[in-house]
């Protein structure tokens, strides 16, 4: 076998062996600056540990308003997470960096300013991780793989912002900081945040890891010094240099193409099929629109329906307004539907929905999920 | 949050509805995997007590 061998300039060297066979291969490098991946430095296969990173779906909505509680509330698997830190606008918006391939991106957008946060105010935005999803990682081995976030950030308000890992299982958290340094102009940024050669994750159906997005923090965050190896989690040590992203109604910020892969370099944006993306959000966020039951009461029904993807845990159900139809007379609506689960799984689900009038007992219904005065079922099994 | 029980027509409790603080109300599983029930749990554990179900 034929080699070449190129020695790094202090240590290290790189060696390029020909094959041991007949015949000639040839191998050409790409015209472009940059690195060459390999399944020693990056995860082949799907790459990307965040679903819909590129924030094209939208399933809850995509805007709400005078926001100032957390949870899930526009662009899926993008957790909203506030503590007392201003009113906030939270959208799917179309502004997205030129040339990118993307459509959409997440906007946050103040409406009532916090200029000096108490010591416990927080603004973020969170995206949580099974721990099944991510044992790949190693990590609480030697083995344990190094983590590069890229993403494309825009805001009016330049200066530092922090991101970082929290391993939920164990307690501990890395961040790393970045510079926004120009206002209303797109800008990409890269972070690696070394393997955890200590404590691992368990391996089920829960949260283990979440990726955070700083946009303000109090004291109790940023009176330390930030914490950038894997430690024990000392909040004043998180979000250090923060800047307050509350602190004007004029502030907004935009992100998208967010990537999490395995490595110490960005590779490009992984495109996943629409199709695809969207089953991997409905694992924790479903919006049903069909169904069949029967009635039990003149103001109830039971309608089973089937989840279309079999969903994380469990889930929760909620409705506003509900329309039923017997499919021969008459369509039935309860404007201020209710709804009780009486048997559940991850895949299928028996629900008592009430608020009607003049149902008859025993008769079969079906679900009017979509169309005039309807609205689906939803079903949440988020982290 | 404002958590009530909810049972079926034999009286077992099935499940737990919350109103949230956004104002929507959901049915909550009985699933310790399912986190609006975890939460449940822990309120319960402050020594809150739910609402009893409708008769």
């Amino acid at each position: 076998m034929s080699s070449i061998v190129i020695q790094g300039d202090t240590s290290g060297s790189i060696t390029v062996e020909a094959p041991s066979v007949a015949g000639t291969h040839t191998l050409t490098l790409p015209k472009a600056t940059g690195n060459i991946a390999t399944d020693a430095t990056v995860g082949l296969g799907t790459k990307n540990l965040i679903i819909n990173g590129d924030m094209r779906i939208a399933q809850r909505g995509t805007s709400a308003s005078g926001l100032t509680s957390s949870g899930y509330h526009t662009v899926d698997r993008m957790e909203f997470q506030i503590g007392s830190m201003g009113t906030w606008t939270m959208s799917q918006d179309s502004d997205v960096p030129t040339g990118q391939g993307f459509g959409k991106s997440f906007k946050l957008a103040c409406t009532t300013a916090d200029a000096s946060p108490a010591a416990s105010d927080s603004l973020a935005v969170n995206y949580k991780m099974e721990g099944q999803d991510i044992q790949h990682l190693a990590y609480g081995t030697a083995s344990a793989k190094s983590l590069t976030l890229s993403f494309w950030v825009k805001s009016n308000k330049t200066g530092t912002y922090i991101n970082e890992l929290v391993n939920t299982d164990v307690g501990k958290q890395i961040s790393k900081s970045y510079t926004i340094s120009s206002a209303d102009t797109w800008e990409k940024k890269t972070m690696t945040f070394a393997g955890d050669t200590v404590s691992g994750f368990t391996n089920d159906n829960n949260l283990s890891m979440y990726l955070r997005f700083y946009f303000g923090a109090g004291t109790d965050l940023t009176s330390g010094t930030l914490n950038t190896s894997w430690a024990t989690t000392v909040n004043a040590n998180r979000a250090v240099g923060q800047v307050n992203l509350a602190d004007s109604t004029s502030n907004y910020i935009n992100i998208t193409g967010v990537q999490l892969e395995i490595g110490e370099n960005a590779t490009p944006f992984e495109n996943r099929m629409y199709s695809q993306e969207l089953a991997m959000c409905e694992r924790y966020f479903q919006k049903i629109d069909g169904g069949f039951g029967v009635g039990t009461a003149s103001t109830n029904v039971q309608l089973n329906v089937v989840m279309r993807v079999p969903m994380r845990a469990n889930p929760s159900a909620s409705v506003t307004t509900l329309r039923i139809t017997d499919m021969t007379t008459a369509d039935h609506q309860a404007t201020s539907a209710t709804i009780s689960l009486s048997n559940i799984s991850s895949t299928a689900s028996r629900t008592n929905c009430g608020g009607f009038t003049g149902l008859t007992t025993s008769r079969p219904y079906t679900l009017v999920g979509s169309g005039t005065s309807a609205a689906p079922i939803l079903f949440s099994a988020e982290l | 949050m404002n958590y009530k029980l909810q049972q079926d027509n034999e009286n077992n409790v099935t499940s737990i509805q919350v109103t949230k603080d956004d104002g929507t109300v959901w049915s909550i599983p009985l699933d310790k995997d399912n986190v609006d029930y975890q939460e449940y749990l822990a309120w319960v554990a402050k020594g809150n007590t739910p609402e009893p179900a409708d008769e």
